[in-house]
């Protein structure tokens, strides 16, 4: 599905450079359920964003579905993320002055779907989520929950190979987390992948692969099997702060 | 193509800020009404004195006289002279320019006392003298009986044409002036005609309204004056600039009156072709102004919408990168800054333009009903060209979309990534 190969990145801001990825290899196949932790500054996010072409990098390759991301002009870039994945973020980010719906249907514009079309598509999501009843409301009518579940109808609904989603429980108390880890879940059962970048140790330990990122580089993958001692460590970890 | 969702993306954005969205299109509102408002009333100013002058012929020349001021082959500098009826003959041979040639002599004058007596009622009015080609240079309108024509100038009818205020002043509202006679320095003359001027130029002096014309013939006998003229009125040919029958003139009285050639007093001359393109120049020229001003002021409106613009995408900015995340290319998010700045520009500018002409269209009427046949009116008819509308319409296309790509540009520079983290406002 994607690989990387030794990507580095860093910030410029002023004179001073901020090397944020050291060089990150990482393989991820079509269907895999992968969290990517790491403390804050450890360069979770911005891998992630690199993930999705939304921002670039210096050096390495990266490898999206077979099709190197390098350099991608805008336009390129804004059909690949159209076409191949789906993004769910933190703060949800709804577009506010639009309903449920028509938040929804949204990818299907920019990608020239007619207005009933791609409406009624997006009702078809609504109802899989559970939302069908709040597809007139306005995203302010909404609860966290509700909105991170529009929020991941949205991502679906061009029918994606991979979604993204950036703390998508963070800003969710803890039982709406685990709803949401649920539905994604589902969706990676039906064979899309699917990355999260948490720090929740809890949230994570529901994946089936996780990537510790430590200043820039990975500093551990812990498979599915190894989480009964991934949870001991993290025990540990809580005991020495 | 029309994009229902297009507009409903713009409608929306802009009822999100309804004060902002409107302060921004009075910029464009304001400006655009007063371009037309002023290119209106500038052209209402050139109507209102281009009416009093139109008219008149614009390829004219008057000559008279005055003392000469070289002395020249024997005669001391300071010598009166006059025209006669000779130079006439000679003017038309030596001139070939000429198209009409009409002398005129002055006989009493309003301000020498009244010299019109009908009865007990008694008048001080202008006596002019002429042939009817001067009809031709500065037309009149009969509004009574009719206006001189050859048979009178070659017979020395003793007949007259009265202005209206020479009417009003000798004759009751009931009595028909036709036919009746008046005592113009002792001599009877018979009206013929009651006259309204077409123009307001006014040669001679005085008021047009309170002038007596009679055939240039008989005032030479009846009132003695030999063979003298007083005063030439000409037009040239089409063509022939006035100004070269104007000088070609010169030379031959010259030659004819023994005037120095450079003697520039004794011939006094007057051409309308000058003034009128005085005139033009100066209706131009605040054609000029009104744009260069309205252009001005525009341009600060479109400025206006620029900015908003500009603190629209600002605020935009988490928006536009969702919006690209999701799978907007730059050239959809373009094309709808583009088009909320073009359709909030054009609206504004059309609302401006309906308004302005139709405030125009109201003045308008105002005039006509205040001034009705009055013709001492310098401001009449403010207009629009349909040309002018078409410009001003498409200057606020023009503008509406430049003053929508340059934050559209700068929405697309920003990254995606750095569009979401932003905090927005």
């Amino acid at each position: 599905m994607l690989s990387l190969n030794n990507v580095h990145k860093s910030y410029i801001t002023g004179s001073n450079s901020l090397h944020v990825l050291k060089g990150i290899n990482l393989d991820v196949n079509q269907g895999e359920f992968v969290s990517i932790m790491g403390s804050s500054g450890s360069g979770k996010s911005t891998l992630l964003n690199i993930l999705g072409i939304l921002d670039s990098y210096e050096q390495g390759e990266y490898k999206l579905n077979g099709t190197l991301v390098k350099d991608m002009s805008e336009k390129k870039a804004a059909k690949f993320r159209n076409e191949l994945v789906g993004f769910v973020f933190q703060s949800f980010n709804l577009i506010s002055f639009k309903n449920a719906m028509e938040n929804v249907a949204l990818p299907l514009y920019y990608k020239g779907v007619g207005r009933k079309k791609r409406n009624k598509i997006a009702m078809e999501y609504l109802e899989k989520l559970g939302l069908a009843e709040w597809a007139e409301h306005m995203p302010n009518e909404l609860s966290g929950g509700q909105k991170q579940r529009v929020a991941i109808a949205r991502s679906l609904i061009s029918k994606p190979k991979m979604i993204l989603a950036d703390e998508p429980t963070g800003a969710l108390d803890t039982s709406t987390s685990y709803e949401v880890m649920e539905i994604l879940k589902e969706i990676n059962a039906e064979g899309i992948t699917v990355i999260i970048v948490t720090h929740e140790h809890d949230i994570a330990a529901m994946t089936q692969k996780i990537i510790r990122l430590k200043d820039g580089v990975i500093s551990e993958i812990i498979k599915n099997g190894d989480l009964q001692s991934f949870k001991h460590q993290y025990m540990k970890e809580l005991e020495t702060a | 193509m029309f994009d229902l969702d297009l507009w409903k993306e713009i409608l929306s954005a802009l009822k999100k800020n309804r004060l902002r969205s409107f302060m921004t299109a009075f910029g464009v509102f304001w400006g655009i009404f007063m371009l037309i408002i002023m290119s209106g009333a500038g052209k209402a100013l050139e109507n209102g004195v281009m009416d009093g002058i139109s008219s008149f012929a614009s390829n004219s020349a008057f000559f008279w006289t005055d003392r000469t001021s070289v002395p020249y082959k024997g005669f001391q500098r300071g010598r009166r002279w006059l025209y006669n009826n000779s130079d006439i003959e000679v003017f038309k041979s030596k001139v070939k320019e000429l198209e009409y040639l009409s002398p005129r002599l002055f006989g009493p004058r309003d301000f020498q006392g009244e010299n019109t007596i009908r009865g007990e009622k008694t008048g001080a009015f202008n006596i002019y003298g002429d042939y009817p080609d001067y009809f031709k240079i500065d037309p009149w309108v009969p509004v009574k009986g009719r206006l001189m024509n050859e048979i009178d100038a070659f017979q020395s009818r003793k007949i007259c044409i009265i202005g209206e205020r020479v009417e009003e002043l000798m004759f009751e509202p009931d009595e028909g002036p036709i036919g009746q006679y008046l005592k113009i320095s002792g001599v009877y003359f018979q009206v013929v005609g009651v006259m309204h001027p077409t123009t307001r130029i006014n040669i001679g002096g005085g008021r047009k309204e309170e002038t007596i014309i009679v055939p240039f013939t008989t005032m030479q006998r009846a009132f003695n004056y030999g063979d003298q003229i007083h005063f030439f009125s000409l037009t040239s040919e089409k063509g022939t600039p006035v100004s070269v029958v104007e000088e070609k003139m010169k030379k031959i009285i010259k030659e004819r009156h023994d005037i120095a050639p450079d003697d520039n007093q004794a011939i006094s001359s007057f051409n309308i072709e000058t003034e009128f393109i005085k005139y033009t120049g100066l209706f131009t020229g605040i054609q000029v102004l009104t744009w260069i001003v309205g252009i001005g002021t525009l341009l600060a409106g479109v400025i206006g919408v620029s900015n908003i613009m500009l603190v629209i995408i600002k605020e935009r900015t988490q928006e536009i990168g969702i919006q690209r995340a999701i799978g907007a290319t730059p050239y959809t998010i373009i094309l709808h800054i583009v088009a909320e700045s073009v359709f909030l520009t054009v609206l504004a500018g059309y609302i401006g333009l309906a308004l302005g002409v139709g405030l125009l269209e109201l003045l308008n009427m105002a005039l006509e009903a205040n001034a009705g046949s009055n013709d001492d009116v310098f401001f009449r008819r403010p207009e629009i060209s349909f040309t002018m509308a078409m410009a001003a319409l498409s200057v606020l296309v023009v503008s509406g979309v430049i003053a929508g790509l340059i934050p559209a540009r700068r929405a697309i520079k920003i990254k995606p990534i750095d569009a979401l983290r932003d905090e927005g406002i």
